[in-house]
């Protein structure tokens, strides 16, 4: 097994198996939800394959599908507001 | 009778028509399909336009009854007065900006020219380069869906609304898919998909896509037009796209415009959307960095003199038509609901209703 990478999810330190998708690592690292909603429910990705668009999060600050987007290493996600 | 008018499609049109008319004392039957038309598809712009007299003298007294129905409405149909500002790009399209605001100071619309630092002021997130711009200060937009049926709730004792779809129209009656006849001593056409029922109408679908962004902190502040629009809106054939962005209240930005005369599939067509977001990225190189959450599409029901039929029908007593909006459904409404309501009643109009009434096209009814 290749070695783990290391990435932040709300500034929370996070060791992922390479391939790991951002949306797994979301769970990894807590409830597995990925942003607000204008009306001020939490979200969680829900379809996983880059079409729902609930799993909208800020990577390296841009908004990105975290379904969509395997973790790299050093990677800063945002899953807050 | 089944009501004292019957009002075929419950779009923005249909529900400003059912709000006057209601408001006049009289009972309004509101039937709808629910396959959705042009308010949920559009973007809700209220823009004074003005290619020609008529259609300035239209959108601004509309304007003038939108700021009347701004205190009223509930935050869900997302009023904001946030004007338009008008770009150019290079001298031609400046002194376009020029003779529009010679035109808007006339009519007493608030307006005034801006230089290329003052529309980077402005809205620095447009690109360098710019030459000036119009802002028109009473512009604004809406959330339309919501409007509609905010229009409707006012007036619960006087409007009914069914559920039905309309297979024939034969003036003062309808008949329903069921097979059952409706009538009323009205009935008042109201959807872009009139030709369906009354193929002799001039109204041609004008497809349009647009595009929505995710939430981003407010970047936007005016709705965006380039001075380029004109000739692309005005365009009889084929495809064309301009830029045209607005600032929505949930931080998100709303992308457009395409205008396609010889496509009648609702499907986003992937090369339209990429070239009317290659401009929109002309004119916000930041967009590209942005994420799009949605892209959709919408037909514009358009005339050959891109003015709304607003009045009888030529040859069907009873039956009244107010359609043929083309992009400017939202803007028009409250003008077109009193232009109706009036002639219904008898009643004088505020402003000229000879350039929008049905008649013009009597004449050129049959095909050539």
């Amino acid at each position: 097994m290749s070695s783990a990478i290391e990435l932040h999810i709300n500034g929370q330190l996070l060791r992922v198996t390479p391939g790991t998708s951002v949306a797994a690592a979301l769970y990894l690292a807590g409830d597995g939800s990925s942003r607000t909603a204008v009306g001020g429910q939490r979200r969680a990705p829900l379809c996983g394959m880059g079409i729902c668009q609930e799993c909208r999060v800020t990577i390296d600050g841009q908004r990105r599908l975290a379904c969509q987007t395997p973790c790299t290493a050093g990677m800063q996600v945002e899953s807050q507001p | 009778m089944n009501a004292d008018v019957i009002i075929v499609g419950a779009g923005i049109i249909g529900a400003a028509c059912a709000h006057g008319f209601a408001e006049r004392g009289l009972d309004v039957l509101l039937l709808d399909d629910q396959r959705g038309g042009a308010t949920a598809a559009g973007m809700g712009h209220l823009v004074v336009m003005d290619d020609n007299p008529a259609e300035l003298a239209l959108s601004h007294y509309s304007l003038s009854l939108w700021r009347q129905w701004a205190p009223l409405l509930d935050e869900g149909c997302a009023y904001r007065n946030c004007g338009t500002l008008w770009l150019a790009a290079n001298e031609d399209e400046l002194a376009v900006a020029e003779q529009k605001s010679t035109l808007l100071d006339a009519e007493g619309l608030g307006c005034r020219m801006l230089s290329a630092s003052a529309v980077h002021e402005a809205e620095p997130m447009l690109r360098p380069g710019l030459v000036g711009g119009l802002h028109v200060s009473g512009d604004g937009i809406v959330y339309a869906p919501n409007v509609a049926r905010w229009l409707l709730a006012q007036q619960p004792q006087r409007i009914r609304q069914q559920h039905a779809q309309v297979s024939e129209v034969s003036g003062n009656r309808v008949r329903l898919c069921s097979g059952e006849w409706l009538s009323a001593e009205v009935v008042v056409l109201a959807t872009g998909s009139a030709r369906e029922l009354c193929p002799e109408l001039p109204i041609r679908p004008k497809k349009g896509h647009l595009l929505i962004t995710d939430r981003y902190p407010t970047r936007l502040r005016h709705q965006l037009v380039e001075l380029g629009y004109v000739s692309s809106a005005h365009s009889s054939a084929g495809t064309s796209v301009a830029f045209n962005a607005q600032p929505r209240p949930t931080g998100q930005i709303l992308i457009g415009s395409s205008r396609q005369f010889d496509s009648l599939t609702p499907e986003v067509e992937h090369d339209v959307l990429a070239r009317m977001l290659q401009r929109a990225i002309d004119y916000l190189p930041s967009l590209a960095q942005m994420n799009a959450i949605r892209s959709w599409t919408g037909f514009r029901a358009a005339t050959p003199d891109s003015l709304p039929l607003l009045g009888p029908h030529p040859s069907q007593p009873g039956l009244w038509l107010a359609l043929g909006h083309e992009g400017l459904g939202v803007t028009t409404a409250p003008a077109t609901a009193q232009l109706v309501v009036n002639q219904v009643c008898k009643q004088p109009c505020a402003i000229d209703v000879t350039p929008y009434l049905p008649q013009r096209f009597a004449s050129a009814e049959q095909p050539a």
